[in-house]
């Protein structure tokens, strides 16, 4: 065990600082780490080329594209922001706010795949969030991205925060099996009951935030 | 059996579309670099598991320097004008949400059903697999409806694609960095340091090193699960658990959302944090780790109290 494997991680931060591309970057990062730990150049690509394969799951996400693609080819981001403007008491905060304790609620039922960001936030959530802000703040900048980066954290934290309250989760599977190696043996349960708390902490402080952007934003004209 | 394999496939065929659009798409400036790109994507779905390690590792190489030399970007593929968009918009009313909320509760309707067929389609992915039907479901819907041409779907969603460009493959990068992190124990030496920063006999002091410990590594490594091993070999087990006599329910939940509040400040979780930035064609990377740090903070802390408080009763 040699301290030098810690310089992947300076690999990383120098270069992401330095703003080349981040593919070469974790590249770089890579093989530092390698040949920090006395593995060859090949035994470390081996080791990256077979997590790549098993990593697969996360991107196939991609295939919604097409038909949010010629959905919003013919007017889906349009028609959402429509009927954000229909809906009188309708502001960005309690757009979020509602968004928030649905992401929560599906989460917690494990059905974390149901919406995210490329299923719910492009499509729907951050246009009627757009409008929502538009009718609060006729004459707000444009150029903020204050708006549209909320509604892609709101999925986020309404993702995380709800999740680990399914019993099934990987998060809790990964828990329970590492304390078994210890021969600390819990039931799932045990462990989803205790992220009840802080759902409900991350849902006040998210909200309170959602509330704060309202105020600053204003009533709607 | 309908698993992992047949999202695989569907994934893999789908680039291949984005493939061959690319490349006959002669006013695009880059058509040939993000050919190549989508491509190489579909083969690493298609083919993976036979390539190999080494043969993985060669596609890598060969993604990374596609990216790198910047061959991949955005190109001026035609669409819609706003003004079309909005007169269409005004004519389908509201009828258009229909055929995006087909995706969702066929997910949602699946989980549930494919449970009852474990034979028929493999449980651990029953959700996924009910999205790629809900997908295919819609996609038929918008045909039927819309009536493009057989390859407008998917020259609207290579348009999607190209926003989102290299970044689609940063999460499975960073991934793979972890495991190299795993084979050189970068996790021990992080353990090692975390552990010998307590103060002998200090409860407050292990929950601190503990919790913002299970923060910091997560922001490092971009993922919760990297961190919670290590953290709980180093701290958790050996110091908070048998030393102090902690409950282990609450030292290993809530030390994991701990964990969390890591991955909303970290450009390193590129699939919450970075691709959603450029889905959404933010032109601040960082805007939306930006948006959640004041959630993150204030959660973290909430969690470390939780730690010392019920951990500890």
């Amino acid at each position: 065990m040699t301290p030098w494997v810690l310089i992947g991680i300076g690999v990383l931060i120098a270069g992401f600082a330095l703003r080349f591309n981040p593919l070469l970057v974790v590249m770089a990062a890579a093989l530092a780490t390698g040949i920090a730990a006395h593995m060859s150049l090949v035994e470390t690509l081996e080791a990256f080329g077979k997590a790549f394969n098993t990593s697969r799951y996360v991107t196939i996400i991609y295939i919604v594209l097409p038909v949010i693609g010629i959905l919003e080819r013919h007017g889906l981001q349009e028609r959402a922001r429509h009927l954000i403007g229909r809906m009188r008491g309708a502001t960005v905060g309690r757009l979020l706010i509602g968004y928030l304790l649905f992401r929560q609620f599906t989460a917690a039922l494990g059905l974390t795949s149901i919406a995210g960001p490329a299923q719910s936030v492009r499509p729907l959530v951050a246009p009627m969030a757009e409008a929502a802000a538009d009718a609060q703040a006729p004459d707000r900048d444009r150029e903020d991205e204050t708006v549209p980066a909320m509604a892609a954290a709101t999925d986020n934290v309404g993702l995380f925060f709800g999740e680990d309250i399914f019993i099934a989760i990987g998060s809790i599977l990964l828990m329970k099996g590492a304390l078994e190696s210890y021969g600390i043996v819990l039931e799932p349960f045990q462990l989803s009951v205790w992220a009840i708390p802080t759902a409900v902490a991350a849902f006040v402080i998210h909200g309170v935030r959602l509330m704060l952007l309202d105020r600053k934003l204003g009533r709607r004209q | 059996m309908i698993g992992l394999g047949f999202l695989y496939t569907v994934a893999g065929l789908t680039f291949l579309v984005f493939a061959v659009l690319s490349a006959i798409d002669a006013a695009h400036p880059k058509r040939f670099g993000n050919a190549g790109f989508y491509a190489l994507i579909a083969l690493s779905f298609l083919a993976g598991d036979w390539l190999g390690d080494r043969g993985n590792g060669a596609l890598v190489l060969a993604l990374v320097a596609i990216a790198g030399f910047g061959l991949v970007g955005r190109g001026g593929a035609a669409t819609t004008s706003q003004e079309e968009r909005k007169a269409e918009a005004a004519r389908r009313r509201d009828r258009l949400f229909l055929p995006a909320l087909i995706i969702p509760a066929a997910a949602l309707t699946g989980t549930f059903a494919f449970k009852q067929f474990p034979a028929l389609v493999d449980p651990k992915q029953a959700t996924l697999v009910s999205l790629a039907f809900g997908v295919i479901i819609a996609l038929a819907v918008c045909y039927a409806w819309l009536r493009p041409k057989p390859a407008t779907p998917f020259r609207e969603g290579r348009r999607l694609m190209d926003g989102v460009g290299w970044a689609l493959v940063l999460p499975q990068m960073l991934a793979s960095l972890g495991a190299v992190f795993a084979a050189a124990h970068v996790g021990d030496v992080v353990g090692a340091l975390a552990g010998s920063a307590i103060p002998q006999g200090s409860v407050i002091g292990a929950v601190l090193a503990y919790g913002l410990g299970m923060a910091l590594f997560t922001m490092v490594m971009g993922n919760a699960f990297a961190a919670f091993p290590v953290m709980a070999a180093a701290i958790g087990v050996p110091l908070l658990i048998r030393q102090y006599g902690g409950d282990p329910a609450v030292i290993a939940a809530v030390g994991m959302l701990a964990g969390f509040c890591g991955t909303l400040m970290t450009p390193m979780a590129a699939n919450f944090n970075l691709v959603p930035a450029a889905l959404l064609e933010l032109k601040d990377r960082n805007a939306v780790v930006k948006a959640q740090i004041a959630t993150a903070l204030p959660l973290l802390a909430f969690n470390i109290a939780m730690l010392y408080w019920f951990g500890f009763r």
